[in-house]
C-alpha cells in the first residue's frame, strides 16, 4: 500500500540528470492519486446482485432442504486454529452426508481482503469463518443485509438426535452471543474463558498462591516483584482490549453483570458509574507498580514470550493463549488460570465470576449462490462428531454440549473449563467491541493512557464516555441491543 | 506532411490517455463521488451530502493528522536533503582531486552501495527491523546497549508521545537517504569540472566549493527533491501502520491521513475513507503547486 513510487528508483545511475528530474516529477504526480485510487477501486463492483436462494427437497438427512447437487465455498480464517480442523473434519463431514455437493476449500489470514472484493462482485462464498485482525465487520454486514438469519439452523433438527433442535444441543447463550437484535447471524464455536494466566510451575515453586482478594493479589504483586519478575502485564502496542476486558470484568464483580449491558447499549453515562471507576483506578495502581519494563511498545507476541521465559507472572487473555504459545512453552509451564479477584469487601458478584463468550465466529453470506448449504454445513459443524473433531485438532472445547466428553484437556484448558463450572450462574460476556470498532478502539488508547499513567480513572471513563456519546448519536452507525 | 501530424501524434496519444484517464482520472472522479455517500462496501449507497465531511472536519485524529503532516513536512526533507547533500559531496567532490579532477572520498563506490541498501527493502521489513531497534527492554538494539551503558529506564521510543513521531521520521529519512544520494551524484557528475576547477585554483576551500559551486548549481535537482520528500511526506502511511503503536499511536501521536483512510476502511466506512483521500489528494496538489511556484528560480545553462 506504500505509494512512494518505485520506478525512478531502479536505474538511477544510467539516467541523464533531465530524465531523472522529469520522471521524478512524473512519479511524484502519480504518487498522489494512488491513495484515493485506493479507496475508489473496491467500487466497481456490481451493486444490485440479487441471486434466488437455490432449495432442494427436505429430508431427514437435510432437513434445511439444501440442494444436493450445488457446490459451497467455505472459507476458513488460518490464524490461532489454522484451517486443518476444516480440512480434516469439517467438510470429509460434510460431504460424506452430501456427496453431490462439493466443498471448495480457501483459507486466509486475512479474511477481509479475500472476501470483500468477493461480495462487492457478486460472488460472495457460502461459508465464511470471520476471525483475524483483518476480518469483516459483523455489525456493518448485519446492517446490510449481507447475512443469511441462521434461524433456520438452530430450529432445524441435530445430526445426532433428530428429536433435538440444534440449539438445544448447544451451550446455553451461544446462540444470543451471535444474535443482533435479537436475530441469530453469527454461529460463534469456541468456548472462550477470560481470565488472567501464570504457569502453574512458577507459582508452585515459589509457594505462591492464585489471589482472590484485592489484598492478596497485591500481596502476590509484591512478593513476584520481589523475586525479580515483573508481577502484571499486557501488550500495550497491539492488545489493550486484552486489559480493558478486565477492568471491565473487575467492574462487572463490583457491581453487577448489567454494567456490562449498559455499556453494550450506549446507556447514557454507564462508563461513568462507580463501579467502572473503581476497577479503573484499582488496576492502573497495578499498572504504576507491578508493569514489566517496556510493556506499553510491546506486541502481544513479545509479552507471552517473556511470560514463557519466566519474566513475567500474570497476563490477562482468553484461554486460546495455551494453544496459541504452543511452541514457545518450555516443558513443564503448566498454564493455569486465575479469575480477577474481588476488588471490594462487597462486591455483587463473587471472585469466581468471570467472562465467557463463545468465540470464533462463522456466517453464511445471505447474497450467496448456495445459503441453505451453508447452513447445512453449521449442522454438520455443531454435530457431536463435529465438535469433538475441532477439539482434537486444536485443543479447544465448541459449545457443542457433551462434545468433549472422554477427551483429556490441556491444563490450561482443563483450569479454564474448571474455572467455568465454578462460576456457576455467574458468567457474563459484553459485545460493544463488535458491534462498535470505533469504541473498541477509544477504549484501548484510554487503557494505555491510563495502565502507563497518563490519565487517572476520571478521565479514563469520561473519555470512552464522550466516544459512546459521539456514536449514539451518530445516524450513520447502526445501533444494537441486547 | 502536415497533413500527417495529426493522425500521427494522436495515434501515440490514444494509448496512454485511455490508461490513465481509466487507471487514474477516472478513481479519482469515483472517490470524489464517494466521499458524498455512506457506503458499507456490500451492496447500496447512501447519499448523505456533505455529512462526511462535517464528520472529518470535527474528528480530532483529522487534525492530530494534518499537524503530523505538517511536521513531517519540514523535517523530513530538510533532514534527508541535508544529509544525501553531504554524503553526495563527500561521494564525488569530498576526496582528493588527482591530476585536477575532483573525486569522491576513498572507497566512495563501495558506500554508494551502503547508502543505496535501505531503498530496495520493503517497507514492512523496515517496520519491522525498527521495531527491534526501538524495543524498549533489553533485546532492543539501541536500548540494549544503553542499559548495559547503565541508562536505569529504556527509552520509550515509540511509546513517549514526543518522541514517537520523530522516531518514525528518523526511520523515514534513514531510508530515503540513499535514492537522494544518488539523485545528487548524478546532479554533480554534470556539473562541468572546470568549474572545480577554476574554484580551486581561486583557493576556494571544500565548504566553499560546496556553498558556491555545487548548492546553486545542483538547484534543479534539490527542488525536485523537496517535491518529491513532500509527497512523501503526505504519504508515510506504511511505516506508520507497520511500526507505530496501537494503530498511529499512543494516543494518536503519529497518526497520518493515509492510516486515517485505512481505519475507516476498516470499520467499513468507504465514504469517510473517500473523504480523508480527497482531503489528502487536495493538500498533495496544493503543495506541489506551492512548493514548485516558491522554488521557481532561473536555472544555469552550462
Amino acid at each position: 500500500m506504500s505509494v512512494t513510487p518505485e520506478s525512478p528508483s531502479q536505474q538511477p545511475n544510467a539516467l541523464s540528470r533531465r530524465t531523472v528530474l522529469q520522471r521524478a516529477a512524473v512519479a511524484g504526480l502519480v504518487a498522489t492519486p494512488a491513495v484515493g485510487f485506493l479507496a475508489a477501486c473496491a467500487d466497481s463492483g456490481s451493486d444490485d446482485e440479487t441471486s434466488t436462494p437455490n432449495s432442494g427437497a427436505t429430508s431427514a438427512a437435510n432437513p434445511l432442504g439444501a440442494p444436493e447437487d450445488q457446490p459451497i465455498n467455505v472459507v476458513i480464517f488460518n490464524g490461532g486454529y489454522g484451517d486443518k480442523y476444516a480440512t480434516d473434519v469439517h467438510e470429509p463431514m460434510y460431504k460424506k452426508a452430501h456427496p453431490k455437493s462439493e466443498v471448495k476449500h480457501q483459507s486466509s489470514q486475512a479474511i477481509s481482503t479475500l472476501v470483500q472484493p468477493l461480495i462487492a462482485g457478486g460472488n460472495a462464498p457460502e461459508f465464511v469463518n470471520n476471525s483475524g485482525e483483518k476480518s469483516l465487520d459483523f455489525g456493518a454486514l448485519v446492517a446490510d443485509g449481507q447475512l443469511q438469519d441462521l434461524t433456520a439452523l438452530f430450529d432445524a433438527p441435530s445430526v445426532d438426535d433428530p428429536s433435538k433442535k440444534v440449539r438445544d444441543t448447544l451451550v446455553p447463550g451461544t446462540v444470543d452471543t451471535g444474535s443482533f437484535n435479537g436475530k441469530p447471524y453469527v454461529l460463534y464455536y469456541v468456548s472462550t474463558v477470560f481470565g488472567i494466566w501464570y504457569s502453574g510451575k512458577l507459582f508452585t515453586d515459589n509457594g505462591w498462591a492464585p489471589a482472590k482478594t484485592w489484598s492478596e493479589f497485591t500481596a502476590l504483586c509484591d512478593k513476584i516483584k520481589a523475586k525479580g519478575i515483573a508481577p502484571y502485564a499486557y501488550a500495550g502496542a497491539n492488545a489493550a482490549y486484552y486489559q480493558w476486558n478486565i477492568i471491565l470484568t473487575s467492574a462487572a464483580k463490583i457491581g453487577g453483570a448489567d454494567i456490562l449491558k449498559n455499556i453494550d447499549n450506549l446507556e447514557d453515562g454507564a462508563w461513568k458509574v462507580d463501579a467502572v471507576k473503581q476497577a479503573a483506578e484499582a488496576w492502573a495502581e497495578i499498572g504504576a507498580k507491578y508493569n514489566l519494563q517496556g510493556a506499553e511498545g510491546l506486541k502481544h507476541t513479545d509479552v507471552q514470550l517473556k511470560q514463557n521465559q519466566y519474566q513475567l507472572a500474570m497476563y490477562p487473555s482468553g484461554d486460546w493463549i495455551e494453544n496459541e504459545q504452543k511452541k514457545d512453552t518450555p516443558e513443564g509451564f503448566k498454564y493455569q488460570m486465575l479469575t480477577t479477584p474481588s476488588i471490594t469487601g462487597s462486591d455483587k458478584l463473587k471472585s469466581t465470576a468471570l467472562r465467557a463468550t463463545a468465540g470464533e465466529g462463522y456466517m453464511v453470506l445471505a447474497k450467496s449462490k448456495n445459503p441453505k448449504g451453508g447452513m447445512e454445513y453449521m449442522r454438520q459443524m455443531l454435530s457431536k462428531a463435529g465438535g469433538k473433531g475441532f477439539t482434537e485438532v486444536v485443543k479447544a472445547p465448541t459449545v457443542v454440549l457433551g462434545s468433549t466428553d472422554g477427551l483429556t484437556f490441556t491444563p490450561g484448558t482443563q483450569s479454564s473449563q474448571d474455572a467455568l463450572k465454578a462460576a456457576g450462574s455467574e458468567v457474563f460476556n459484553l459485545f460493544f467491541d463488535g458491534w462498535y470498532k470505533d469504541l473498541d478502539k477509544e477504549a484501548r488508547t484510554a487503557t494505555n493512557e491510563l495502565m502507563f499513567g497518563r490519565i487517572k480513572a476520571d478521565a479514563f471513563v469520561e473519555r470512552i464516555q464522550k466516544k459512546a456519546d459521539e456514536i449514539k448519536k451518530d445516524s450513520s452507525i447502526t445501533k444494537f441491543k441486547r | 506532411m502536415r497533413h500527417g501530424r495529426v493522425p500521427f501524434i494522436l495515434g501515440f496519444l490514444v494509448a496512454p490517455v485511455t490508461l490513465y484517464s481509466y487507471f487514474v482520472l477516472w478513481p479519482y472522479v469515483q472517490t470524489i463521488n464517494l466521499s458524498f455517500y455512506q457506503w458499507r462496501g456490500f451492496t447500496k449507497k447512501r447519499w448523505v451530502g456533505l455529512e462526511n465531511y462535517d464528520r472529518m472536519l470535527h474528528a480530532d485524529r483529522f487534525w492530530q493528522a494534518l499537524e503530523h503532516h505538517a511536521v513531517i513536512l519540514v523535517l523530513l526533507p530538510l533532514a534527508t536533503i541535508a544529509f544525501a547533500l553531504f554524503f553526495a559531496f563527500l561521494l564525488n567532490v569530498g576526496g582528493k582531486g588527482r591530476g585536477g579532477k575532483t573525486a569522491g572520498v576513498w572507497g566512495s563506490s563501495f558506500y554508494r552501495v551502503v547508502f543505496f541498501l535501505p531503498q530496495v527493502l520493503a517497507v514492512p521489513v523496515i517496520g519491522v527491523l525498527f521495531a527491534t531497534v526501538y524495543r524498549p527492554n533489553e533485546s532492543g538494539l539501541i536500548n540494549g546497549v544503553l542499559l548495559k551503558a547503565g541508562l536505569d529506564k529504556p527509552i520509550g521510543f515509540l511509546i513517549e508521545k514526543n518522541l514517537a513521531l520523530p522516531a518514525l521520521i528518523a526511520v523515514l529519512v534513514w531510508q530515503a537517504v540513499g535514492f537522494y544520494v544518488v539523485l545528487f551524484s548524478a546532479g554533480m557528475a554534470n556539473i562541468p569540472a572546470e568549474i572545480y576547477e577554476a574554484a580551486e585554483l581561486d583557493g576556494a576551500s571544500k565548504v566553499s566549493l560546496f556553498f558556491r559551486v555545487t548548492l546553486p548549481l545542483l538547484w534543479d535537482t534539490i527542488q525536485t527533491a523537496w517535491v518529491y520528500l513532500g509527497i512523501l511526506a503526505f504519504d508515510a502511511f506504511a511505516i506508520v501502520s507497520v511500526l507505530a503503536q496501537d494503530n498511529g499511536g499512543p494516543d494518536g501521536a503519529t497518526t497520518v491521513l493515509g492510516l486515517e483512510i485505512y481505519n475507516n476502511m476498516q470499520q467499513n466506512r468507504y465514504g469517510d475513507a473517500a473523504t480523508y483521500g480527497v482531503a489528502l489528494c487536495l493538500l498533495s496538489l496544493v503543495f506541489a503547486a506551492f512548493t514548485l511556484r516558491l522554488t521557481r528560480r532561473e536555472s544555469y545553462e552550462y
